[in-house]
């Protein structure tokens, strides 16, 4: 096999040598950022996932290029992920539901029987 | 596309023995059984040491696969047959580096930054998916990564997704619903040459000869020989063993193959009907790890072009640099 790549855009590129040692800085690739993406008028923005970004503006366009590239979109939100305060996921136990809840439920609130009995006594 | 092949780490014993008897065994006790009832483990939970290791590799290999894996399609996007093509090759890289982003994204919730992953990447410490040590000769071979290992990397993917860290999951989700129309037009390559002009179907003939043993090697060692987990198959990282996947691969793609008058490089291959499993000659596993250790015919060429792309570009992210930024991690 020789050297030269199948690729002539590789070929045009002069790569280095094979053993050549290329370090990335810490932070290098920016911050990051959670992305919110509503799919249409009306609907909630929900979270999608994140990007690296220098700043929320830019942010915004890799949020375009990375999320709304396909699926619909009418716009998304990018918020740093360190401004989201959020619970400790081990305290997850303080949302435990209480069954007997059915007062907070449209459920809970059955009238037909007595309007029917009303209905049959007359 | 791409996930597959991991090479799993032997699980560290010791470590887990410490962990189960000193470290926390009631935390341990309740994550278990957490995983065993079919919920998922999200960041910020407690997790054994070794769960935490094991997935970062995981990730992260699946994520280099997808960032080299454009590589050798790549290839093919100034010469591709048709505008087309063309458009839809360059959506699918695209696609490709995507998928990449999203999971360095989900390594990053598990505490290891996407700088440290690209140094790891560059220095051959991480691996990544070995068929991308191959190049792509021929528009055939486009057919026949396009069509064949997507198909393979989605057997692959569609396990994961039911494993138990959540922001895999997620990523994985997001990643299959894209890959069905990397497959869809795969095989739209595939099946124009498979029934074009004399000169198209030995292409991909020729295409498939070379692409079939890569492609065997894609889910990684036989079961008798690649460390055997069970506490990663308990902890839902690894989801089906390497054969069971490599068989229901050949169950599905191999009679679609062959459905075309095409042939496969190995007179041994069929599904024994009794058993219901696939019958083949064992690919050459010396190869497999000689390809991965560096020694494939473009491993050097895709470290370099990586090393390229993340030099020439240092000078972009400098200059957007915001220095006051204090670098953040994922929160989900």
């Amino acid at each position: 096999m020789s050297n030269e790549s199948l690729d002539p855009r590789v070929n045009r590129l002069k790569l280095g040598e094979a053993g050549e040692i290329v370090k990335v800085e810490e932070g290098e690739n920016w911050n990051i950022y959670e992305v919110f993406h509503q799919e249409k008028r009306g609907a909630h923005h929900e979270h999608v996932g994140c990007v690296h970004a220098p700043d929320p503006q830019l942010a915004l366009v890799f949020a375009k290029e990375q999320f709304g590239r396909r699926k619909k979109c009418v716009n998304l939100w990018v918020v740093k992920s360190s401004d989201i305060l959020a619970f400790d996921v081990e305290d997850e136990d303080m949302f435990a539901n209480n069954l007997e809840k059915t007062y907070r439920d449209a459920s809970g609130f059955k009238v037909m029987e007595k309007i029917n009995k009303f209905k049959q006594s007359k | 596309m791409y996930g597959g092949g991991y090479i799993f780490d032997e699980p560290n014993r010791k470590q887990l023995r410490e962990e189960e008897q000193h470290d926390e065994p009631e935390k341990l006790a309740a994550f278990e059984e957490r995983i065993a009832k079919g919920e998922k483990i999200e960041p910020g939970d407690w997790m054994p040491a070794e769960y935490r290791r094991q997935l970062i590799r995981l990730i992260e290999q699946h994520a280099h696969s997808e960032i080299i894996g454009a590589l050798p399609e790549g290839t093919w996007i100034t010469r591709a047959p048709g505008f087309k093509r063309k458009l839809a090759l360059i959506a699918k890289v695209q696609d490709e580096i995507g998928h990449g982003q999203l999971l360095y994204n989900a390594a990053e919730t598990l505490g290891k930054s996407r700088e440290a992953m690209i140094n790891d990447l560059l220095s051959g410490k991480s691996k990544y998916s070995n068929v991308f040590n191959y190049p792509a000769e021929t528009w055939a071979d486009v057919a026949v990564i396009g069509f064949l290992i997507d198909a393979a990397a989605i057997v692959n993917q569609v396990a994961n997704a039911k494993g138990s860290y959540g922001p895999y999951c997620r990523a994985l989700e997001r990643i299959c619903y894209e890959e069905s129309f990397h497959l869809k037009q795969g095989h739209d390559v595939f099946i124009e040459l498979a029934t074009g002009t004399p000169a198209q179907r030995e292409m991909l003939q020729d295409a498939l000869n070379r692409w079939w043993q890569p492609i065997m090697h894609f889910f990684g060692p036989p079961d008798k020989v690649s460390s055997h987990s069970e506490k990663l198959m308990q902890w839902k990282v690894k989801m089906a063993s390497n054969d069971d996947m490599r068989n229901q691969f050949l169950d599905t793609y191999v009679p679609k193959i062959w459905d075309l008058g095409l042939t496969l490089p190995d007179p041994a291959l069929r599904k024994n009907e009794a058993t219901g499993r696939w019958e083949y000659t064992d690919p050459d596993w010396d190869e497999f790890f000689r390809v991965i250790n560096g020694g494939g015919p473009c491993n050097a060429e895709r470290l370099q072009v990586r090393k390229w792309a993340e030099e020439h570009g240092r000078w972009v992210r400098k200059a957007l640099m915001r220095p006051a930024e204090r670098k953040t991690f994922p929160v989900a």
